[in-house]
C-alpha cells in the first residue's frame, strides 16, 4: 500500500497536501482500494467555505457509497473537474491525477490535527 | 472474531488476494482483481465463481417429487431426468422461504438454495418431511464452481468427458472434470451461458487451479460475489432478500411464470391467486436513473410528490451503457414501463424511468 511520506492524512483516510496556503486534498490508497471500482464522485462547489473534517462531498463505487470528509477547513479554490468524466483516475492514481479539492486554508494550524505518513499507517488496515 | 464457516477454496482466495467479506455465514471473496474488471470477464470471455456457500441438499426416495409439489410454486413432478428447474418455496401468505433449482438425477435429486437462507430451509424441510423422503445436507461440505461467460463452454470442454454442447440449458449431466466424477450444469446467475460444477470439496481446489491455470491465457477470470451482483442485476434476475422475501411474493417480484396455479395444492396457493386476480399488489420494476448518481437499496421512490416506493437493488450498469440501474418496489399505478419516477438520494430528487426488464440481453450467436 503505498503511503507518502509527504503528506498529511485524516482518520477518515484523506491525504492533504500543503503548499504555502493551499491544501490540495484526496483519498489514500488504502480509500481507494476499500471502495473499490470508483464510478461518480460529487464534489463541493468552488467558492464553498467548509469546516475542517466537515462532510464536503460523496463518493459512489460500484459497491457502496462514501462521504468525502475534508481534513482541513477553508474555501474551496479549486475542484478537479476531470474526475467527472474519469472517476477510475481516484482507483489508478489517488495521490496524483486522482485528486479531489484544493482549500485555501483558513488556518494552518489546523494541520497539527492530521497524522504523518508513519502514524497513518498503523490505522490503514481492515 | 469472525466466526464465518470457510468454503473449500478458501485458500484459494487469499492465494488470489480476494477481499474477502462475511456473506450467508461464510467468509466469501466480494472481489479479486475488481469488480469492473471481473465484470467485463464474464461479459466478454469467462469467469470462475465460487458458490460453495450455497446450500447443497440431497434429495432421496419414491415420494420427493409428489411431496415437494406440495411445497413449491413451480412443477417438480413433471421435470425430465437430468432437468433443472427455478422454483419457490413460498410462505401461506404467499411470502418467498427462498428461491431455488431443482436438479433431476437418476437416482436422487439436488436441491440448491441460497446461503443466506439455507438453515431455514434445512429446517422447514424437515418439519414438512413425510413418506418416503430422506433429506441430507451437503451444505459447507460439497462445493460449487460456475464458470460463466461467452467463452465457459470452450474453456470448459478441455477439461472434460463428454461433449458439453449436448447439455441444452437449464440440463445437467455427470460427467468427469480432470478425472474427478462431478454434476456438470448449464445453468447459471450472471445472463451468461455457462455451466455450474457440482463436487466434492476436497476435490474443488485442485480443478479449481487446474481452469484458472488452463485458461488464463483465453481471460479466464477469478470472479467475487460484487461482479455477480452487477452482473445478476443486470439481466433481471432477482436476488433474495431484495427483490424476494418473507413479504415480497414471487407474484410482486413478477415470477408469475414460475407459478403453477394449475397444481392441486401447495404452501401459498391462495394467497398468490388471489394477490394475482386482484391485481392491486405493489411490485418490483426496472429502473434506469437519467444521470450519474446511484440509486442504492432503500432509496424512496416518489411519482411527483406521491412516495410510490423503495429502491430494492442499485447499481452502475457497464454492459447498460454505464447507467445506473434498480430495481425497486412500487405501487401499481407507478409500474408502467415508460413512467417517470424520481429516486430520492441524499435529499435530491433524481429522474428515473420505468423499463423493461432484463436490462442486459446477452447477444444470440
Amino acid at each position: 500500500m503505498n503511503i507518502p511520506s509527504d503528506l498529511l492524512y485524516s482518520k477518515e483516510h484523506e491525504w492533504a497536501k500543503i503548499e504555502g496556503d493551499i491544501a490540495t486534498i484526496g483519498i489514500t490508497d488504502f480509500a481507494q482500494g476499500s471502495l473499490g471500482d470508483i464510478t461518480f464522485v460529487e464534489l463541493p462547489k468552488v467558492g464553498a467555505k467548509v469546516e475542517q473534517f466537515a462532510n464536503v462531498g460523496v463518493i459512489e463505487s460500484v459497491k457502496t457509497v462514501s462521504d468525502l470528509y475534508t481534513p482541513l477547513g477553508g474555501e474551496i479554490v479549486e475542484v478537479n473537474s476531470a474526475i467527472d468524466a474519469d472517476p477510475a483516475a481516484l482507483n489508478n492514481d489517488p495521490y496524483g491525477a486522482g485528486w479531489l479539492i484544493k482549500i485555501k486554508l483558513a488556518e494552518p494550524a489546523q494541520a497539527k490535527a492530521l497524522l504523518d505518513a508513519a502514524a497513518y499507517t498503523g490505522i490503514a488496515h481492515d | 472474531m469472525t466466526s464465518e464457516r470457510r468454503t473449500a477454496l478458501y485458500d484459494e482466495h487469499l492465494a488470489l488476494h480476494a477481499r474477502m467479506v462475511p456473506f450467508g455465514g461464510f467468509s466469501m471473496p466480494v472481489q479479486y482483481a475488481g469488480i469492473l474488471k471481473e465484470h467485463a470477464a464474464v461479459r466478454q470471455r469467462a469467469g470462475l465463481f465460487d458458490l460453495s456457500h450455497m446450500g447443497q441438499f440431497i434429495l432421496e426416495g419414491d415420494d420427493v417429487a409428489a411431496w415437494a409439489d406440495g411445497l413449491a410454486i413451480n412443477e417438480v413432478a413433471t421435470m425430465k431426468p437430468f432437468q433443472a428447474r427455478y422454483n419457490i418455496f413460498c410462505n401461506p401468505e404467499g411470502g418467498a422461504h427462498d428461491d431455488v433449482i431443482f436438479y433431476r438425477l437418476p437416482d436422487r435429486w439436488l436441491l440448491v438454495v441460497n446461503a443466506s437462507n439455507a438453515d431455514k430451509m434445512w429446517a422447514h424441510l424437515n418439519a414438512q418431511k413425510r413418506g418416503d423422503v430422506r433429506l441430507r445436507s451437503l451444505h459447507g461440505d460439497a462445493a460449487l464452481i460456475a464458470i460463466q461467460g461467452p467463452l465457459a463452454l470452450s474453456m470448459l470442454q478441455k477439461n472434460v468427458d463428454i461433449d458439453l454442447s449436448a447439455i441444452k440449458y437449464y440440463f445437467c449431466a455427470e460427467a468427469r472434470v480432470d478425472g474427478v466424477p462431478v454434476t456438470l450444469a448449464r445453468t447459471g446467475y450472471t445472463g451468461e451461458d455457462g455451466f455450474e460444477i457440482f463436487l466434492p470439496g476436497d476435490r474443488a481446489p485442485a480443478i479449481w487451479r487446474a481452469l484458472l491455470a488452463a485458461h488464463a491465457g483465453e481471460g479466464l477470470e477469478a470472479c467475487g460475489l460484487g461482479a455477480r451482483d452487477v452482473l445478476r442485476l443486470e439481466a433481471g434476475m432477482p436476488l433474495y432478500g431484495h427483490e424476494m422475501t418473507e413479504e415480497i411474493t414471487p407474484v410482486q417480484a413478477g415470477l408469475t411464470w414460475a407459478l403453477k396455479l394449475a397444481k392441486p395444492a401447495f404452501v401459498g396457493k391462495e394467497a398468490l391467486a388471489r394477490q394475482l386476480e386482484e391485481d392491486t399488489f405493489a411490485r418490483i420494476v426496472g429502473l434506469k436513473m437519467g444521470g450519474r448518481v446511484g440509486a442504492r437499496e432503500g432509496y424512496p421512490v416518489f411519482a411527483g410528490e406521491t412516495r410510490v416506493g423503495e429502491i430494492r437493488s442499485g447499481s452502475i450498469a457497464p454492459a447498460v451503457g454505464n447507467a445506473n440501474i434498480a430495481t425497486a418496489l412500487v405501487d401499481r399505478s407507478a409500474a408502467t414501463i415508460g413512467t417517470n419516477l424520481q429516486v430520492e438520494v441524499r435529499g435530491e430528487r433524481h429522474d428515473a424511468a420505468v423499463v423493461a426488464m432484463p436490462f442486459y440481453k446477452r447477444p444470440k450467436v
